[in-house]
């Protein structure tokens, strides 16, 4: 019973809970409102209103969408002082700045600017208007840079100075902080991949009307637009996610060695990457496995004949360092997370080649099968990021701060087992709903296909108010 | 000057702008049972905040962050005490935001009333419990040493922190009707100018019992002169309203709501919370605030970037001056 009423577990839970839950929103808020804004430009240069009518499209699916992100993104701004109140002591005053940061410069814009985007489609010029969506979209890039510069500290604490006196990390360096080695590469790896979320969005509509021959004339430019960002971001994501490897390895070697679950260090040929592992279920002895040799030493080091630090090895120094403790992550989280976030994302980036491929000239497949794996593609692409970050985040455990502060140093001391446990249930349940919610009506905006906008008015160009006012 | 004091006004500030810009929408929120007579005078009075909540509501956010950044320690303390508080305020704007976006998405007339219960409800609870956590606050709550809240969800709800509570939450929905009055026509308008005469005398009865309390107990000069200043603007809206000058109406009421929130910032200052049952234990600005340095960074940005900020923001509410019509919601309809 008491173990069910700890603090320290059910706030991780509720953490891991809520934050996934803002991050399925999330990337599709930036890709979309980036996608929403091609499209309109499309529409202003061409004045061919299938370009529109894509536009209100993702528009819409966009606003439905937005609505979640803004919602669960307050629930993640008090939680640090609801549930980690001594995290946010120790590192208020070097992390409260970049989400202080973030909400001035990027939330504030983002917010004013959509509500003219949604509400000014006859108010606006045309180019004023379409320079809100844009607006909008670079404040949501924005506001992910500081919030990744501010993870970023967690994983690789940097600009800071110790105050021994006031028991906490103290800013001393703001431009250390924001160019952290880990934000800059984890940065453009996040968007990149938040617009391989949104390509397999942009797929999947479009394969559900495409199979079913209808909305051909918007549909077709939207699949193709699909494919071509689905390969070129997936590319750049994998590019980006090389750079971060070597950051990571460099900063949190223990997180390598756990993404490998590689218990010695290795060299060379030995250091190889396993595709696929069998073992004995506390992961300590290795039955079946599928390897490639010295991958794992070029993805760590970028030379085929560099070592990896093994667990065992680490967690000697690290217990020499910080005293007796057990440094590593949950390695089976690790490993699998890893392997499921690089796999799903290679097999997208092919999935879109054989998809180009096959609608080339103007072409479209028969095969009912070819169109159900094109749907898939939402769903999965949004899991190989959301694993991504369960691998970033369980990685860096046993720390809330690397090397700085253990997570269980970092839970709130005041707020009971109880208190934690309602709002964890509240939040499960109110999640849940809303989910069931969000999806339906998703579903229910892609059925509906691209709207009719109207002819615009032949004086100002401009044209009638989207049907989604309230 | 010493920054952190600096900072405390601009938390202050911050607070001001989320409870004279959210407070309005919250208001039109509550007032759909009372002016909504059918769905499309729902539609309009929901319309009438539709461009601006998301921006009124992310002052909450940036106000929450800026107190993270200049006092982890109030944020800290705070945020941990107040806990279950806090728990129903997100609830209720979870529910309120997404019921915006989704109230429209099907015809049915069961769908969209849940929506609007959900509006209504999402509008009334953090109406009230901002008020009751800033009442407690001023009060002052049992800390420990190390800072923390070791009270209970029970002691939040004393009698004066219900007056708080009450008083904001009146406040709010008279500030609402008044703007609804002033961005609707028709039969709409003049039933909320109206309602918002009978509503604003309640206001101004609990207001003032709220400010009496407040300035015997914990009040300071300068206290008294907000004070008296939200007492005659509140009085002043009140005559405005009657006299059907809307805008001049909603003006006072914002400026009510500043000097209140102005008012119990200045009856904290130098406590920014108080500890009820050892002074030792109090929150300060001194020993609640960030570094130097931390303070520094963050003014250069506050000042370069508000202005800015109020700029573009006004532009919007500039944008969208016009009144909604009935007419107008009708035809988009469609
Ligand atoms: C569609 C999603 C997606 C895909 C296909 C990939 N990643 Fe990724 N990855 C993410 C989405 C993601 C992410 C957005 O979920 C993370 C979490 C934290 C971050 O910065 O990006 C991430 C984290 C992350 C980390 C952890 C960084 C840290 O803990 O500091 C590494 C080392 C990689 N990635 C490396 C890769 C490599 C080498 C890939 C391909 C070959 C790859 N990722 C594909
Ligand atoms: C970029 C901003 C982020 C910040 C500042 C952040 C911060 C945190 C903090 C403070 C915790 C709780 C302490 C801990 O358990 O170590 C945590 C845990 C966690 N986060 Fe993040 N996080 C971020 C992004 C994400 C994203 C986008 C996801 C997932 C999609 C995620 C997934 C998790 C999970 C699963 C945990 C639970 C780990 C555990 O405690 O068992 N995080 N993060
Ligand atoms: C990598 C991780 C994250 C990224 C990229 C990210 C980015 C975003 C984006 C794009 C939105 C929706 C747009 C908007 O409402 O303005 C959003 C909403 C929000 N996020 Fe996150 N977020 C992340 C994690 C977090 C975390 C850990 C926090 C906690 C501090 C947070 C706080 C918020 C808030 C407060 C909002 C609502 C802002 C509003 O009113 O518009 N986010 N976030």
């Amino acid at each position: 019973m008491n173990d069910l009423l700890d603090p320290l577990l059910l706030a991780r839970w509720q953490f891991g809970l809520t934050t996934i839950y803002h991050f399925l929103f999330v990337p599709l808020t930036i890709g979309l409102a980036t996608t929403a804004a091609i499209f309109q430009t499309a529409w202003y240069r061409t004045g061919k209103l299938e370009y529109l009518r894509v536009t209100r499209f993702f528009g819409s699916i966009f606003l439905i969408n937005f609505a979640m992100g803004v919602v669960t993104g307050i629930v993640q701004e008090f939680q640090f002082g609801m549930n980690w109140s001594e995290y946010s002591r120790f590192v208020g005053d070097v992390f409260g700045a970049p989400l202080a940061l973030e909400g001035l410069l990027a939330f504030f814009f983002e917010a004013t600017f959509i509500g003219l985007w949604i509400f000014g489609w006859d108010k606006l010029p045309r180019g004023v208007h379409l320079a809100t969506i844009w607006a909008t979209a670079v404040g949501s890039v924005l506001s992910a840079y500081f919030i990744i510069a501010a993870n970023a500290f967690m994983q690789n604490p940097v600009g800071y100075q110790m105050n021994e006196q006031a028991g906490r990390a103290e800013l001393v360096d703001i431009g250390e902080l924001l160019a952290n080695p880990v934000a800059l590469a984890a940065f453009p790896h996040t968007i990149a991949a938040a617009f391989m979320v949104t390509a397999g969005l942009i797929i999947s509509a479009a394969a559900w009307h495409l199979a079913r021959r209808q909305h051909v004339d918007t549909m077709r430019p939207a699949l193709k637009f699909g494919l071509w960002t689905m390969v070129v971001a997936g590319g750049l994501t994998v590019l980006f996610g090389d750079q971060l490897s070597l950051a990571m390895v460099a900063t949190q070697p223990m997180k390598m060695a756990a993404a490998e679950a590689t218990y010695n260090t290795v060299c060379g040929a030995d250091a190889s990457f396993s595709i696929f592992t069998l073992g004995t279920p506390d992961g300590t002895t290795e039955l079946f496995s599928i390897r490639v040799p010295y991958l794992l030493s070029f993805l760590s080091t970028h030379t085929f004949d560099g070592c990896v630090e093994g667990i065992n090895d680490l967690q000697a120094q690290y217990q020499a360092l910080y005293g007796p403790g057990d440094y590593a992550p949950i390695i089976w989280i690790t490993y699998w997370s890893f392997r499921w976030m690089i796999g799903l994302g290679l097999a997208h980036v092919a999935v879109a080649v054989a998809g180009l491929w096959l609608t080339r000239k103007g072409r479209l497949p028969k095969q009912r099968w070819v169109w159900a794996v094109a749907i898939w593609s939402f769903p999965l692409s949004l899991m190989a990021m959301i694993v991504g970050w369960v691998f970033t985040e369980m990685g860096r455990q046993p720390w809330i701060v690397f090397s700085l502060l253990p997570t269980e140093s970092a839970v709130s001391p005041n707020v009971t087992g109880l208190e934690v446990l309602i709002s964890l249930v509240a939040f499960t349940v109110v999640y849940g709903i809303l989910a069931v919610v969000e999806f339906k009506l998703v579903i229910r905006a892609i059925r509906k296909g691209p709207p009719d906008v109207g002819e615009p008015d032949p004086e100002t160009g401009r044209v009638e108010p989207a049907s989604t006012v309230y | 000057m010493d920054l952190a004091v600096v900072w405390f006004w601009i938390v202050a500030a911050l607070f001001v702008g989320y409870f004279v810009l959210d407070g309005f929408d919250f208001g039109v929120g509550m007032s759909l049972p009372f002016l909504g007579k059918d769905d499309t005078d729902r539609r309009v009075l929901i319309n009438t905040i539709g461009p601006v909540w998301d921006l009124n509501e992310t002052w909450v956010i940036v106000a929450g962050a800026s107190l993270f950044a200049a006092f982890p320690e109030w944020y800290a303390t705070l945020f941990s005490g107040f806990y279950l508080a806090l728990l129903l305020i997100l609830l209720a704007l979870i529910a309120r935001g997404v019921s915006f976006e989704y109230r429209h998405q099907r015809p049915e007339a069961a769908w969209k009333r849940r929506f609007d219960w959900m509006i209504v409800v999402g509008s009334a609870v953090p109406a009230l419990l901002w008020g009751v956590a800033f009442a407690n606050i001023v009060q002052g709550v049992p800390l420990d040493a190390g800072h923390n809240y070791t009270g209970t969800l029970f002691d939040l709800l004393n009698p004066y922190a219900l007056l708080g509570g009450l008083t904001t939450l009146l406040v709010f929905f008279t500030h609402g009707v008044v703007f609804a009055s002033l961005k609707t026509d028709g039969d709409l308008r003049e039933r909320a100018r109206r309602l918002a005469t009978r509503a604003g005398l309640l206001t101004i009865v609990v207001a003032a019992a709220f400010l009496v309390w407040t300035g015997l107990a914990y009040g300071t000069a300068w206290f008294w002169g907000f004070a008296a200043l939200a007492a005659l603007a509140l009085v002043g809206a009140w005559l405005a309203n009657v006299r059907g000058r809307e805008g001049a109406s909603f003006t006072l009421l914002a400026i009510t709501i500043a000097a209140t929130v102005l008012g119990l910032f200045s009856a904290l200052f130098p406590d920014v919370m108080p500890a009820s049952n050892d002074p030792a234990n109090s929150l300060t600005i001194a020993n609640a605030s960030s570094s130097e340095y931390t303070l520094t960074v963050m003014t250069w940005v506050a000042v370069i970037f508000l202005p800015l900020i109020l700029l573009y923001q006004g532009w919007t509410y500039w944008i969208f001056r016009k009144r909604v019509t009935r007419s107008a919601v009708e035809a988009a309809a469609h």
